[in-house]
């Protein structure tokens, strides 16, 4: 079970965004509901990028290629569910939310394990730009698919159904993002807390003593790179729904760069970083683009500061407010 | 009305027609591939210092290359002189390189990549932003100089733009010089050596911080005559950097990182598999498959190949081919 | 939960019906693209619009307005974010200003399914003017297929024979590809895709001597477009091999950079500077004024975009709450285009008139575009029939 404080922060959170919708509504910015789901979306993706970048110590410089993948999973099967053709002759497509999201989350761990069993054989520098280069590749891929639309991107017209629920509903859609990231971040707490996540915890620290100690590094890292590929798959099935559109720019490497600009803002191996993170920048994105044009340069600097004055990004900075150690 | 021009034959495979002809095509596309081999180059080269010695991943590394397409394309428009913007351009882009070293960089030596990627993409959003600031949003030109404005017979049917072999002379000429500088110099020992031993060569009291800004400086010249050089060919415009960015890095990743001779084998071998990809592997395509789809898969497998390249290149060297570490 | 939203619309409508606050300005919404190579694109768009509101002293049709632009840095996601606040938050009903197709694929459908109205003056994605037309989606500037058709028509009346035809591998390139093989009737000597980011064409130049064919299409927009025809030139093929571009290959911008060796290429557009119509004499002289850089397409499509609903608004009075009667407004299409003839076909597409413009020599020896002649009369797009509206 989480620690009394954790949990507690956790309920106070919960009670937080649950009343986000209907606060927003009274205030008079509705949109605000809509902005929640896109930072609790991007905080799975950096959630499920930290596991890897955090807590398993690999930089992988192309999760935009699960977050693009597992869009295209929905776009697809929507596209093949309205056009009633088969996929590959094979399968018919659906609209429907159950079968969708956990197809994305298991191609993008099939993906994840091409992937990670041939990049893990690299590491460093190596490592980053090898996943850097499948991700490329992926995107070139889905630029040249004219049959789904090319570099045009995929309209899918109407949300993905869930039995009972009005998804086309932005605040219902929401709840079903918030019980979505509310289960991702009740797993990724347990999951470090597990064996396997303090082996993968030693494994990042000193791989020869784990593997003296009888452990195989490689398998871990790589269970921990497939968990972490279908988390941000999950995240792209959600997103392609949610902006009900998806295009090669999901796969682009800007994207993977700000999934890791999301984490390390907040704050590298953390537990509250990656949503912190994916909060602020999409916040920061949305204020300073309705303040000036040139807003980039706004974005840059606040970014250039965290770095540069606080080690450890916004958890850390907020364990510093808070007068707490930073453990 | 306009008259019709003459007609000139409708066969559709003229190309290829006989060896000669193709011959020359063959050679011509192989001096594409080493001009933009060169290019690759002069970017690569302080991208893997910086990497090597200081172990810093800088994606702004392509902001320079931005920095000095533009410092010469304004002062070229202002003087008309493009003896005069090239040194500016050099100087723009090495002023910066230097500045950006001390006010930022430096801090990040000790940090892990994870920090640096963040930094430095913080930076190229606020060059990019800088610039459309300070420039504007249209795209900017460089006439060639005029010089070079022509094209040369190198061989008989085989012309080649001026200007393009004055970029792979430049190139070459920056490779020979890099190479003595960093074989026969002190300064050159010193790299190498913070290259292979960089917490021994601190150790030993050399003034590792003056040496970092000096490096990151010629890095920074570097990108900054690529960028200058590319001005007449290409459209300078805010973005540029990041366009180039990502094959520089395989070119380092493929060559191994800190190496210069590896940024050099890289670079070339890059810049030719590209272009010959490019070239050749839509016609051979067109053998087995149907014309429009054989053109849109090649163009699609030749977009990848690099990236494959690189792939396969650290699944059988996970180091890179010149791997400075033994 | 839904009450608010009612209780502010029906005072709205409450406000603009009584007259008494007929003054509220109408907010416009421009999703446009103005950070990264495309950036100055949207700026073109963005400041035709503003001419022509500013030309209407703060009103289009004598309506106030307020124009509220964003950046949508080319991602869709942030565009769709931006349409999002502006429809939810600031309750604005009348969108315009996006550049590209993917950024309109993501952004249109939420518009038109809020209940808001979309005129586009610059994106024409096939898909939205087939089977996925929205009666609330109107394109104000051309379908994309159709430029490409018009240089297809142009290469055709011009008598060429073989064609060698380039454009980017993605789907606006395809389509342009697609669009003039349509219209043209000779051969094709050689087709090429380049890279998406790819701004180095040695090797295809090489490729186009070796085919040596009658002419060259390329369709490469903005900076690509520039970085291809220097090194056409460079390659000594300018004035070798004649060119046919579609509009969005050449624009005066790129053409005060090319110089006299731009001199002889053809061009199929949809509008040009010299024409001779009230509007385009009213528009030409008062951008330079105000901006004095050279004119582009994108300016006078946004241009026009704002006449197009400066007509809507002087119709309804500018109740743009009332989308039926916006709608019935827009489809008369009743201004004096920029361009000259101008009407909406069913699927709220142009039908319009295609002209076949040539690089000549100006009166201070500089190259300018001369329009040559009409190629296409009342022209509509290949999608239209698959439009159920």
């Amino acid at each position: 079970m989480p620690s009394p404080p954790r949990l507690l922060f956790f309920l106070a959170g919960m009670a937080g965004l649950t009343a986000l919708p209907f606060i927003a509504e009274w205030l008079g910015v509705p949109a605000a509901t809509t902005l929640a789901t896109s930072m609790l979306i991007y905080g799975i993706a950096a959630a499920s990028l930290n596991l890897a970048l955090g807590h398993g110590g690999l930089v992988s410089f192309g999760h935009a290629a699960f977050l693009g993948l597992g869009g295209y999973v929905v776009g697809i099967l929507y596209h093949h569910f309205v056009s009633e053709a088969p996929v590959f002759g094979w399968f018919a497509g659906t609209n429907q939310l159950v079968v969708t999201v956990p197809a994305a989350m298991l191609v993008c761990g099939l993906a994840a394990a091409c992937i990670g069993a041939l990049s893990l054989r690299t590491s460093g520098v190596q490592f980053i730009m090898i996943t850097l280069a499948f991700a490329q590749m992926l995107f070139f891929l889905f630029v040249s698919l004219k049959a789904y639309g090319g570099d045009d991107g995929l309209i899918v017209r109407r949300r993905n159904v869930l039995p009972g629920l009005d998804t086309r509903d932005d605040t219902t859609f929401y709840f079903v993002c918030l019980v979505i990231a509310a289960g991702c971040w009740w797993l990724m707490q347990r999951f470090t807390r597990s064996r396997f996540g303090v082996v993968l915890a030693g494994v990042r620290q000193s791989e020869r003593r784990m593997a003296a100690l009888g452990f195989t590094p490689y398998a871990y890292k790589l269970v921990a790179f497939i968990v972490s590929g279908m988390g941000t798959g999950l995240a792209g099935a959600l997103l392609a729904n949610h902006l009900r559109f998806v295009s090669p720019d999901m796969l682009h490497w800007t994207k993977s760069g700000e999934l890791m600009v999301m984490v390390v803002l907040g704050g590298v191996g953390t537990l509250w970083g990656p949503w912190l993170g994916a909060a602020a920048l999409v916040a920061l994105e949305t204020v300073f683009a309705a303040w000036s044009e040139n807003w980039q340069i706004f974005l840059g600097l606040v970014l250039l500061a965290v770095v540069l004055l606080t080690r450890g990004g916004l958890d850390r900075l907020l364990r510093l407010m808070s007068g707490r150690r930073a453990s | 009305m306009v008259s019709p021009p003459p007609l000139r034959g409708t066969s559709l495979a003229k190309l290829g027609r006989n060896g000669g002809n193709r011959g020359t095509l063959v050679l011509e596309q192989l001096l594409n591939g080493v001009q933009l081999g060169v290019m690759l180059f002069l970017l690569a080269a302080g991208l893997t210092l910086v990497f090597g010695i200081m172990g810093v991943i800088n994606l702004a590394h392509g902001s320079l290359y931005m920095i000095g397409a533009y410092a010469g394309a304004v002062v070229a428009a202002k003087t008309g002189s493009f003896l005069v913007a090239f040194p500016t351009a050099l100087l723009a882009a090495a002023a910066v390189g230097m500045l950006m070293e001390t006010v930022v960089i430096r801090r990040l030596y000790a940090r892990d990549h994870l920090d640096q990627v963040l930094a430095t993409f913080a930076l190229i959003l606020i060059f990019n932003e800088l610039i459309t600031i300070t420039v504007g949003r249209q795209p900017l030109f460089v006439s060639v100089p005029p010089v070079l404005n022509g094209s040369v017979e190198l061989l008989p049917g085989l012309k080649y733009p001026a200007y393009r072999l004055a970029i792979i002379a430049v190139g070459l000429l920056i490779a020979v010089g890099l190479y003595g500088l960093i074989q026969h110099t002190r300064v050159g020992m010193l790299v190498r050596a913070g290259a292979t031993h960089r917490d021994m060569v601190r150790a030993l009291g050399v003034d590792v911080r003056l040496l970092c800004t000096l490096v990151f400086g010629l890095g920074a010249l570097l990108a900054g005559l690529a960028g200058v050089m590319a001005g007449p060919i290409l459209a300078v415009q805010v973005g540029m950097g990041e366009q180039i960015l990502i094959m520089t890095f395989v070119v380092v990743v493929i060559g191994g990182v800190g190496s210069i001779r590896g940024a050099f084998f890289g670079a070339l071998i890059v810049g030719i598999v590209d272009t010959l990809l490019r070239a050749f592997l839509p016609s051979l395509l067109r053998q087995v498959m149907q014309g429009s789809e054989a053109d849109a898969l090649g163009a699609g497998l030749a977009s990848m190949g690099v990236y494959l390249l690189m792939a396969v290149v650290l699944l059988v060297r996970p180091r890179g081919l010149f791997a400075v570490h033994a | 939960m839904k009450r608010r939203d009612v209780l502010i619309g029906s005072a709205a409508a409450l406000a603009i019906g009584g007259r008494a606050f007929a003054q509220t300005p109408v907010k416009i919404g421009m999703v446009t693209t103005l950070s990264g190579p495309g950036g100055y694109l949207g700026q073109d768009i963005r400041d035709g619009f503003k001419l022509a509101i500013d030309m209407g002293e703060g009103k289009l049709g004598g309506v106030p307005v307020q124009l509220v632009v964003e950046d949508d840095a080319l991602k869709p996601g942030q565009g769709k974010q931006i349409a999002d606040r502006l429809l939810k938050n600031d309750k604005v009903k009348l969108f315009t200003g996006i550049v590209f197709s993917n950024v309109a694929g993501a952004v249109v459908p939420d518009v038109v399914d809020a209940g808001a109205i979309y005129v586009s003056p610059n994106a024409g994605p096939s898909n939205l003017a087939g089977k996925e037309c929205h009666k609330n989606y109107f394109v104000a500037s051309w379908q994309n297929d159709n430029i490409h058709e018009a240089a297809g028509q142009a290469a055709t009346n011009l008598g060429y024979k073989r064609a060698f035809i380039l454009a980017p591998n993605y789907q606006a390139g395809k389509d342009s590809l697609a669009g003039f093989r349509r219209f043209f009737k000779g051969a094709i000597a050689g087709e090429i895709f380049t890279r998406l980011d790819q701004t180095d064409f040695a090797a295809e130049m090489a490729q186009i001597r070796a085919a040596d064919p009658d002419v060259v299409f390329q369709f490469h927009p903005g900076g690509l477009g520039i970085a291809f025809l220097r090194q056409y030139q460079q390659a000594g093929l300018l004035g070798k091999i004649p060119m046919v571009v579609s509009e969005a290959s050449i624009d005066n911008v790129i053409l005060a950079a090319l110089g006299d060796a731009a001199l002889g290429i053809y061009v199929g557009s949809h509008w040009n500077t010299d024409f001779n119509n009230a509007a385009n004499k009213t528009f030409v002289p008062a951008w330079q004024k105000t901006y004095g850089r050279p004119i582009t397409t994108y300016a006078q499509q946004g241009y026009d975009a704002a006449l197009l609903i400066a007509s809507a608004l002087k119709a309804t009075g500018g109740k743009v709450d009332d989308a039926a009667a916006m709608r019935t407004a827009l489809a008369k299409a009743d201004f004096q285009s920029t361009r000259g003839a101008f009407k909406f076909g069913p699927n709220q597409h142009p039908i319009q008139d295609w002209y076949m413009l040539k690089v000549e020599k100006g009166d201070d020896g500089k190259p300018v575009l001369r329009t040559v002649e009409k190629i296409l009369t009342n022209h509509s797009d290949a999608y239209a029939a698959q439009c159920k509206l």
